[in-house]
């Protein structure tokens, strides 16, 4: 492969904030993807990666994610930017201070990204309006999760070597799922043809109007299926009454070994964790090797640092 | 001034009166706070002249869906902000919504509100009601009380009574006093928290939706209620297609019901929120094309004889904050003429006359107000506007605290330049000198 001349790209990169991949066109995916790649080869082969020394990077997290924080955390690492967290239980929100304020003392202290998890949908546009540094979104209500659909996207795209034509499964509460969104919209814009599959009370029919197509049927979809997405149920934010019992949401659209049968020989499943065993995904097959699970993880490592090297703005090192 | 010997010659503009129809160029002459019969008068009667030349004069409108925040909230809005923003507007009386603190559950603060707007207010502020203590939709309050100290009416507006056997009793005593009851129609368990109308946009935003048929159900439900009890019922902001089919059947029937409808969800729809910009966060919320031309549809053919600003200011703190958290509302005491001109006026969809109607008889209708007119013997309440003047809103100009307008930057045409209440200007706009030396 040809060496990346990464200043280059990096120039031309216009965005100050990730928010959503809904708003990026095909090719500011395929920027961060390029670059992403580039990361992992060299994290693989030990070769140097350009520092960003200097910056610091603050993960408000106003709804707890470990595993979103410490993989931003670690991107952060390799590249040599500072690194803070400020979880929700400490942080002055809770004191009742408002966002507003808490993000403009941030943005004082000369900090320069900020990642934002937040139960709100919409609060990464509402910062990002406020303040000059870049925000990401590290997940907004049931909005998006961009970098996690940039992760799905280019484990699809490892496995398959394209994306375009394939027939993806997104499982789950889509209503409520922001993995859903960004993921469908990565995938949809590189050509996959989405098919979101959860019961009516999950996946009310607009999402037709995404340019999806919609099924409350799993057992009828997974034979023509290239990769499946299995969505977390989210116990917490998840309102009881959209299903009758867990037990009968997982007789409906848990994924077992039975219904695995019925898929093609090289399907791919995905999951953007944490998985809960035996709910959504048999506890075996998150664990075979159709599983795509620890190389999400992996390329969501990539796929961070990738964002904060395009949103760095050039800081003396 | 002395109001006995002195009166306003209002020449030479065009004479827009939605009651008698009249449209016409022609001279207005105000005395003792009536329109009056300048040959009534003697000789020797001095007659301050307006030149209303180029411009209209209309009866002043009736806003009858207004928050003035106050009692208890007095840094969102005050009698005395409000009404200055109403008379901005062109509006000469304001029907003042109950959820204030404390809320309008006792006689003691609806009298409060009178003594304070006699004090402080430049329009007539008429105050309502609240249907149930606290609005909590649980026990109903004292309604003859609160009709003896004033309320014109009754509404729980912010909220909506979900207990249907608690709104059949509260339109049975209402009928017995002859005021009508305002509904904000929101079934909650189906609103169920909802931020934004359901639909695309709520999907594709991730945020809660709102869905339609949580203001159908209750808008069925009081047309049947209203069937029952032959109260005079009155719909408020209504925002969806299905609203209007069952509001046209129900009159189709003789049902005594009616409704309004507001500017911006005449102007606007649920895309605006594209950007989670809170100024577009309103309860109802704005909904999808079909359902704004269903709105306009209503309003033209008279299925919907108001429009009401649903003036709702808030703080600028307050609404700068993730949307889900922002409060619902919007001002619109400054906008809801022009707004309602470039919508339904330019874009050719009525007449004056028909808008005008909309904007002054048919709430007085509702609320069994005087009729507003232009004929003698009414109370000079009247507005001159300039057809022509073209402005940018700009809510840093308001004379309202709420800088909450989802028309920021919007160009408009038409511009009120005079207010008159019983006879006293009580608005100009600044640089225009319209009295004759
Ligand atoms: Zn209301």
């Amino acid at each position: 492969m040809q060496k990346l001349k990464l200043d280059e790209i990096k120039r031309k990169w216009k965005r100050k904030d990730l928010i959503s991949l809904e708003q990026l066109d095909r090719s500011e995916i395929e920027t961060i993807l390029l670059i992403a790649k580039d990361f992992k080869k060299k994290l693989k082969q030990n070769e140097p990666i350009p520092s960003l020394m200097g910056h610091t990077a603050v993960a408000l997290m106003v709804e707890p994610s470990t595993r979103t924080r410490v993989s931003f955390e670690i991107a952060a690492q390799k590249l040599e930017i500072s690194f803070l967290s400020i979880d929700y239980k400490s942080s002055s929100i809770q004191k009742g201070e408002s966002l507003k304020d808490t993000v403009k003392n941030l943005e004082a202290l000369g900090i320069d990204y900020l990642i934002i998890r937040h139960p709100a949908a919409g609060s990464p546009y509402f910062l990002s309006k406020l303040l000059q540094i870049s925000v990401i979104n590290g997940g907004d209500g049931a909005h998006e999760h961009p970098t996690q659909g940039l992760l799905d996207l280019m484990t699809v795209e490892e496995h398959f070597g394209t994306v375009s034509g394939l027939n993806i499964l997104i499982v789950g509460d889509i209503l409520h799922s922001r993995v859903a969104r960004s993921t469908f919209w990565a995938l949809s814009k590189y050509g996959a043809k989405v098919r979101f599959v959860g019961p009516k009370t999950m996946l009310p029919v607009y999402f037709r109007d995404f340019g999806a197509e919609i099924s409350y049927d799993l057992d009828q979809s997974l034979p023509d299926a290239d990769c499946i997405v299995l969505l977390r149920i989210q116990h917490e934010r998840q309102k009881t009454e959209l299903f009758p019992s867990l037990n009968e949401y997982i007789a409906s659209y848990g994924l077992t070994k039975q219904r695995l049968a019925k898929c093609k020989k090289d399907v791919l499943i995905m999951h953007p964790g944490p998985v809960e065993r035996g709910v959504e995904i048999e506890s075996e097959l998150a664990d075979s090797e159709k599983s795509a699970i620890l190389r999400q993880v992996e390329n969501g490592l990539a796929v961070r640092m990738a964002v904060y090297y395009l949103l760095s703005r050039n800081k003396a090192t | 001034m002395d109001n006995k010997k002195t009166g306003f010659h209002i020449s030479s503009g065009r004479l827009i009166d939605p009651l008698s129809r009249r449209d016409e160029i022609g001279d207005l002459y105000v005395a003792g706070g009536k329109i009056v019969d300048p040959t009534d008068f003697p000789a020797d009667f001095q007659w301050l002249r307006i030149d209303a030349q180029g411009l209209i004069i209309a009866p002043g409108l009736i806003d009858m869906h207004v928050h003035l925040r106050e009692p208890g909230e007095t840094r969102k809005e005050t009698i005395r902000t409000g009404t200055l923003a109403a008379a901005a507007g062109g509006i000469t009386t304001v029907v003042a919504m109950p959820n204030t603190i404390p809320p309008t559950d006792n006689p003691d603060t609806i009298t409060w509100i009178r003594k304070k707007a006699e004090k402080e207010a430049v329009v007539k502020v008429y105050p309502t009601g609240c249907i149930t203590e606290g609005r909590r939709g649980e026990k109903l309050s004292p309604f003859q009380s609160l009709v003896q100290a004033g309320a014109i009416a009754l509404s729980d507006d912010g909220n909506c009574v979900q207990n249907s056997r608690m709104m059949y009793l509260a339109m049975e005593f209402a009928s017995i006093l002859n005021v009508p009851i305002l509904d904000h129609c929101e079934d909650t368990a189906l609103s169920n928290g909802g931020v934004m109308n359901e639909g695309y946009w709520s999907t594709l935003l991730g945020l809660p939706g709102w869905p339609s048929v949580a203001e159908e159900i209750m808008v069925s439900r009081d047309i049947l209620l209203c069937e029952k009890t032959q109260a005079r019922i009155h719909l408020q902001h209504l925002t969806t297609e299905g609203s209007v089919r069952l509001l046209r059947e129900a009159k189709k029937r003789g049902i005594p019901i009616s409704a309004e409808v507001c500017p911006h969800h005449i102007a606007l729809t649920e895309s605006a929120l594209r950007d989670y910009d809170t100024r577009f966060k309103m309860n109802p919320p704005l909904r999808g094309q079909k359902d704004r031309e269903a709105l306009i549809e209503a309003i033209v053919d008279g299925t919907i004889e108001v429009i009401a600003s649903d003036h709702a200011p808030h703080t600028v703190f307050e609404k700068e904050v993730e949307f889900e958290k922002a409060p619902f509302g919007v001002v619109g005491l400054e906008t809801l003429l022009a707004v309602c001109l470039k919508e339904l006026y330019f874009s050719k969809k009525m007449s004056l006359l028909d808008l005008f109607s909309r904007l002054t008889l048919g709430p007085s209708r509702v609320l069994g107000l005087p009729q507003p007119s232009l004929d003698y013997g009414s109370s000079a309440d009247l507005i001159l506007l300039d057809l022509g003047a073209e402005w940018t809103v700009e809510a840093s100009q308001f004379l309202s605290k709420g800088r909450n307008t989802p028309f920021e930057g919007l160009s408009l045409k038409g511009k009120v330049v005079l207010t008159m209440v019983e006879g006293q200007i009580v608005w100009k706009m600044e640089g225009k000198d319209l009295v004759v030396k």
